[in-house]
Formats: C-alpha cells, structure tokens, sequence
C-alpha cells in the first residue's frame, strides 16, 4: 500500500510541474486556522505583485514568474511538508510568514542552497550573514522593533523612562520571546521596569494577563502579538479603559484585522512599521489595471491596500529586486537559487528605485553585504483611527539602538556558529 | 485459494502461537519488511521521507503507544501531546548534556523517563475512569507543555524558547541535525519501529496483556480473578509512556530538528494520535500502523488532487481535509467501531473462504 502510494504521488507531482523557463516563488501561506487574518492579506499581495509583473512587463527580465502556493497553516509540520514539496520545483526563495517554520527552514534552506527571506520575523541573529550565509531579515527584525517602540518612547517622554513600568504581551513562543532579551538589555539602560506576560497559543484567553495589567498600571504596553490574539488584547484594552495612545504592538500586532473589532474604542492604538501604509501609491492603480480588473486577484481581492497587503507586496517586490539584482551580476535571465542568494546579498533599496516603481517613499533606504544580512533596521511608528478607518505614519523611519542590540546579535550567531560548526562566510 | 492453512502443520507449540499463523501472511509480512530495509532506503529522498515517511513512522510508535494505554487497557488519554513532549525534552537535554553518548540510547532513555512521569500521572487512573480520567490526562498534557515552556533550563536558556537539535551520528552517519541524508533518518526511524512494534505485539499476547485486557473489559470482574489492577495500570501507563516518549525523541531530534513546545506537542498532537488508533482499530498493532499512516497519507493525498492536479485554492483544500477527517471518525465510530484493523481482518477472513462462499 505504502509503495502504490508513494508511486502514485511522485507521478501526481511528476504530471503537475511542466517544465519550462520561470522564475518559481513557494508562498507559504496560510489561508486557514486561528492566523489567517493575518496570512490571507499577506499571501494575496505577494501573489498580487507576481501576477503584476506577469501581466504588466512580462515577467522579470523576461522571464515569467511562477507562484507555488503551500498551505502552512501557520504548522511546523505542515510548513516542512511544503518546502519539500516545493523546493524541488526550482524554488528561488522562501518567506513562510512564521518564525516556527522559519527556524526549521534556517538549516535545511542552508544544506540545499535556498536563501530564505524572514522579512521582520524569524531568527533576529540571522542579521548576521557570516553564520547565516542563506537566511535574510532585511529590511528589520525584531530587537529593532523593540529598540524602535523604546526610542519612541524616549522621545514622546523627553529622552527619560527611568522609573516607568512597560509591560510586554507576547504571544508565548519563540515568535514573542524573541523581544525579551533586547528589552532586558534596553531596561537596564534606561531604567525603566519591564513586566513580561505571556499569552499562550492561539490567544483567545487573555482575561488574567490584562487583569494583571489593570492592578500593575504600566505606563505602557508593549505588544508581540499574531492572529486571534492581537484583537483579543486590543478588546481587552479597551474593556479595561487602558489608554490607547500608550498601547503599542509590533508590525505583526497593527493591521485593520487587528483594531476593526474594538470599534471607535481602538482609535489612539500605535503600532510599529517598516513600510509603508495605505493606497496612496501609484502602483495601485497598476495593481487595479492589470490584476483586481483582469479579475486576476489572489484570494477574495478585497484586500488591497491593507497593511498586511502592503507588507506582502512589498516582500514580492524585494524579491523580484534581489531577482533583477541577481540578473545583473550572473548575466543570466532564468537565474537559479543559489543565484538568488548573491542577488539578496547584494541588493541595495533607495529612493529613485522605488519611485520607478511606483512606491515613492514605501520604506527606508538600505542596503545588504554579506555581513550584514538585516539591512539598516529603520523602524517607523503607526497610528489608527477609526474614524477615517486608517493607519497613518506618525514618526519616520529611525534608526534603532545598535549597542545593544549588536553584541546580542554576535552572541546568539556565535552560539549558532560554534553548536554548527559554521567557519564564517564572510 | 492460496491464503489458507490447509497443509500448514505446526508440530510444535511455538508454531502454534506464532504472530502469523498463515503461511502466506508470514511471507507477505517477511516481504513487507524486506521491503522496508533493503528496497525502500534506495528509492527515499527528502521529499518522501519528509512528508511521509519519517511522520509515519513516527507517529506509528506513538500510535502503538496509545493504543496500548487505550485499546488493551482501557484507559482513555489526553496527554498524549504532553508526553511526547517529554520524550522530546528529556532527548535534548541527554543529547546536550552527554555529547559523547550514542543519539540511540538517547532515545531509548528518553522513553524510560517519559515512562516515569507517565507512571506518575496514571496514578489517578486508579480512583477514576472514563471521561474523569480524560480530564486527568488532558490537565497533564497542558501542564507538561506550560512547565516546558515556563522552566529555562529544559531549553538551556535559549532566547527563543526553542530548542534546537545538534548533530549527532550513528556508526559515523548524521542521523540528525540539517546535514542528514534522507535514508540514514529513515532506517534510524524504522529500527524503533519495528522494535516498537514487535515489543508490543508480544507484550499484549503475553500475561501482562492478558491482565490489561481484562481490566479493559470489566476492571471489578478482573479484580475478582486476581488481576492486579494497581499492577495492570501502572505497567499499561508506563509501557505506553515508555513508545510516545521515543516517538517525541524521534519527532523532535530525527524529524523536525527544532521544536517550540507549545506549537509542536500541543494539545492538537494528542487529538491526532487519538483518531489514529480510533479510525486504525482499537487493541490492534496493525491498527496503529493502518490509522498512522492514514491520518499522515490522507493530507499529502488530497493536496496532490486538489491543489496540483484540479488547481483548487489551498484553503479549500485544507478545509476539506478537516471536513474529510471529522465525516471519517463519525463513519468509523458507528459503522466500524473497531477501525480499519478490522476491515483487514474481515477481508482476510473472506480470503481464507474465496472462491466458495462458505
């Protein structure tokens, strides 16, 4: 039985993938389970921006562009099923939208010689591209955004926290515990106190940590939330009457999704970023001519212009730049993997390339080398209201602590290194 | 015609009572493993063994596990999910702690420790049963997974939470870590699932699976004939215990090589490995196999027709495999509450008569 089945499934594959001159992109989506709020945008507007390029210029430098759809559903397992499936099909990067499967991504990618791009998320020392020569986190990570959301707080309090109490609400996995060390570090220099609450998976029962919060009254509130759970805690703000200005989420923590439910309430409610919001882009009017009227939309299509939206798009157009990139230094139009990786190692983002793209001032500037796989780590600061139903960019994009978050960023890729046996790429 | 025992003596007790009394059954499981360690290691690669090999396997010894806590003795259990989980930790911190020592007797011993704790939580299988002996097991399974996640030191301080697994060789080959091959984890999977599985089997024909048997099918009348039931409950929770432990070690250090407690062994594991020996068949080594594989085939499966080959969208898809999974359980539960295994043991009965009807 197991032989028939296993026949029977290479034939399946073997009928479903023509082979032909294309530029494949595995999307790691997840449409389904407690995080599809925050999955479904994010895999529409990468599909959307492949499905632009195919329509509008023929693909990247002639070639066509092919999306390999994988439903994750936000599952280690289910994650690992779907890069093995994929990666035999020419897979030229993976983005699987989840720190789980990114850490189980990191070694396999690196064995088979496919970059990863965790844009935001992942592995935070993998900013450090002599160990990690496959895995990418440009154009920010994590210890950024909590140096970021610290920053803005110095800057809203005159450059003094010493004595405040923050509280962090992160969901309870490698994903929310990420922030912890950075926060530690930051606490002990600028004094404040750091109170750390940990919500567990899927985030539905946060009824005791915002009960904790109303009797500790922290002066702020910082968020590592994703899915069901960021709209639980913005509900639960809101019932307890914590004031909205001082709640801030991460960039996973601060979409529509996310602050719709709590209504009028959710006005006030900051989260950070490291792109830009809204549909005020040119390249919207693209995205309508070619795909949302071809009726060529991933998905439902009611989703363009929201942030997650944006996010995934603007992960797409990354890519196909690291592609072009990749063009340019090998000569080769239908580049391979490992290509991909040399074009993402030396890809360089400024202003004149995203306007010719219809993204003027999207994101920060940046560049990546081989030491440096993170980009410049520019955190930006958003806001809602809901009333014009909007996000809007309150603080530009900043730069973030680097003398703490450095040595972090050594010590953990060198523990990586050495447990690894890594030389140094660089 | 051929599958019968007509001209198939057995002159001595041992003949008697052996797994597979027919001779063509003998062969046919003779060429199954045959099969399984000479053939199958030369035609794996990652995809195969990624997605469906390895997790079969796996999930095989925990199913086997279960089914001996839940199929021969009768007691329900939650936490399986919770259970692995320790197998999974008590394997990384014996391979962190004691580089030198082989990864098999990692193994072994994280299924001995698993054992331990297993014991410990089947205490209070002695004062309730049923559904408040469900409650029991599932308050192990979430306190498992909160201590896994609240203690440091089972994950040596990492940053994330995670804990990650080194490279660690067999007869000088990587059996885990990222720079495996695909037939070395194979193998080193499928020699503790044929070890698990040949345990088991004898373990259930035995007196300590008649004694688990009996408590199964009325615990008072089982006392009464002289079966300890301290004995008989306690020995089914840590054999169970000692198979869902290994099969955590292997889940975490063979197969996923990283593991974050709350996503892996959550309280979903345990439902899965549930429906495994309740579609595969209750009381049934065979079973265990049939469901695990079912339960690992069935996904791969239906994303191959649906999503490849008729071009659905993935959500789709995912969503009718959960529709498929629940509709299987209610059809299994009334129409064959005995699973699969006894589908296979009705066909088998079928063939002995074939062609004649009676």
């Amino acid at each position: 039985m197991k032989m028939k089945l296993a026949t029977w499934a290479t034939a399946a594959m073997m009928a479903a993938s023509p082979v032909m001159a294309d530029l494949v992109f595995p999307s790691l989506s997840y449409r389904t389970g407690a995080y599809a709020a925050g999955g479904i945008p994010f895999a529409d507007g990468y599909a959307d921006y492949l499905t632009l390029l195919n329509e509008r210029d023929g693909g990247i430098g002639g070639v066509m562009t092919r999306l390999l759809e994988c439903e994750t559903g936000y599952n280690t397992e289910k994650g690992v099923e779907c890069y093995e499936s994929t990666k035999g099909e020419g897979a030229l990067v993976y983005q699987p939208l989840s720190t789980g499967i990114t850490y189980q991504l990191i070694p396999k990618a690196t064995a088979d010689d496919i970059p990863v791009h965790s844009m935001g998320y992942g592995r935070t020392s993998a900013k450090n591209g002599n160990v990690f020569s496959h895995v990418f986190n440009y154009p920010a990570n994590y210890w950024d955004g909590a140096s970021g959301a610290i920053n803005y707080l110095l800057e809203t309090n005159n450059g003094d926290i010493s004595g405040k109490k923050i509280a962090l609400v992160y969901h309870n996995s490698a994903y929310g515990k990420e922030p912890i060390r950075t926060l530690q570090g930051l606490a002990a220099k600028h004094g404040f106190e750091l109170l750390e609450l940990a919500v567990d998976h899927p985030g539905q029962e946060q009824k005791s940590q915002w009960l904790q919060i109303r009797r500790e009254r922290p002066d702020n509130v910082l968020m590592w939330g994703w899915g069901v759970m960021n709209q639980v805690a913005i509900q639960e703000a809101v019932n307890i009457r914590y004031p909205m200005e001082n709640f801030i989420g991460i960039w996973w923590s601060g979409s529509e999704n996310d602050v719709l439910p709590a209504g009028d309430a959710a006005t006030g409610y900051k989260a950070l970023t490291f792109h830009g919001v809204g549909s005020d882009f040119p390249i919207f009017d693209d995205i309508n001519t070619h795909v949302v009227d071809k009726g060529l939309a991933a998905g439902a299509g009611d989703q363009v212009g929201t942030v997650l939206y944006n996010r995934g798009m603007y992960a797409a157009m990354l890519a196909a730049e690291a592609v072009k990139t990749a063009q340019g230094i090998h000569g080769v139009a239908d580049i391979t993997a490992a290509m991909m990786r040399d074009g993402m190692e030396a890809l360089e983002i400024n202003e004149a390339k995203m306007a010719s793209l219809g993204l003027p001032n999207f994101g920060p500037e940046f560049t990546v080398s081989c030491a440096n796989h993170g980009g410049d780590a520019l955190v930006g600061v958003t806001q809602w209201d809901a009333s014009a139903g909007a996000w809007s960019l309150i603080s530009e994009f900043k730069a973030t602590d680097s003398s703490i978050i450095g040595p972090l960023i050594e010590e953990d890729s060198a523990s990586y290194a050495s447990e690894n046996n890594i030389p140094g790429n660089c | 015609m051929f599958y019968r025992e007509a001209g198939d003596f057995s002159t001595t007790y041992p003949q008697d009572s052996q797994t597979f009394p027919i001779r063509f059954d003998r062969y046919r499981y003779y060429a199954v493993l045959a099969f399984a360690v000479l053939v199958l290691p030369f035609v794996m690669d990652d995809y195969l063994v990624n997605s469906i090999f390895l997790p079969f396997l796996i999930y095989a010894i925990a199913a086997i596990g279960l089914n001996i806590l839940t199929g021969y003795c009768g007691q329900v259990s939650l936490g399986t999910g919770g259970f692995m989980a320790v197998g999974a930790y008590a394997c990384y911190k014996l391979m962190t702690s004691f580089p030198d020592v082989n990864i098999f007797f990692h193994v072994i011993l994280a299924g001995g420790i698993t054992a331990a704790v297993g014991t410990a939580f089947g205490l209070p299988s002695l004062r309730i049963k049923g559904f408040y002996l469900a409650v029991a097991t599932l308050a192990a399974q979430f306190f498992l997974v909160w201590l896994f996640n609240k203690v440091a030191w089972f994950y040596n301080y990492s940053a994330s939470g995670q804990i990650n697994a080194p490279e660690r060789t067999v007869f000088g080959i990587e059996v885990t870590g990222a720079n495996t091959e695909a037939w070395a984890t194979y193998l080193f999977c499928l020699v503790f699932t044929i070890g698990s599985a040949i345990i088991a089997r004898n373990l259930t024909r035995g007196s300590m699976g008649r004694q688990w048997m009996a408590i199964r099918d009325m615990d008072i009348a089982a006392e009464i004939i002289g079966v300890n039931p301290l004995k008989a409950k306690l020995t089914a929770f840590a054999v169970s215990s000692f198979f869902v432990g290994v099969s955590g070690a292997l889940f975490f250090a063979v197969y996923l090589g990283a593991v974050e407690v709350g996503e892996v062994f959550g309280i979903q594991k345990s439902f899965i490995v549930l429906f495994m020996i309740i579609i595969g068949g209750l009381g049934s080594i065979f079973g265990s196999f049939a469901g695990a594989a079912f339960l690992v085939v069935l996904p791969v499966v239906l994303k191959l027709v649906g999503v490849d080959l008729l071009g659905w969208p993935t959500d789709i898809v995912a969503h009718f495999q959960l529709v498929i999974v629940g509709g299987l359980i209610i059809i299994f539960l009334i129409a064959e509450p005995h699973g699969m295994a006894q589908l296979w043991r009705v066909a088998k009965e079928k063939l002995r008569l074939w062609p004649f009807p009676h």
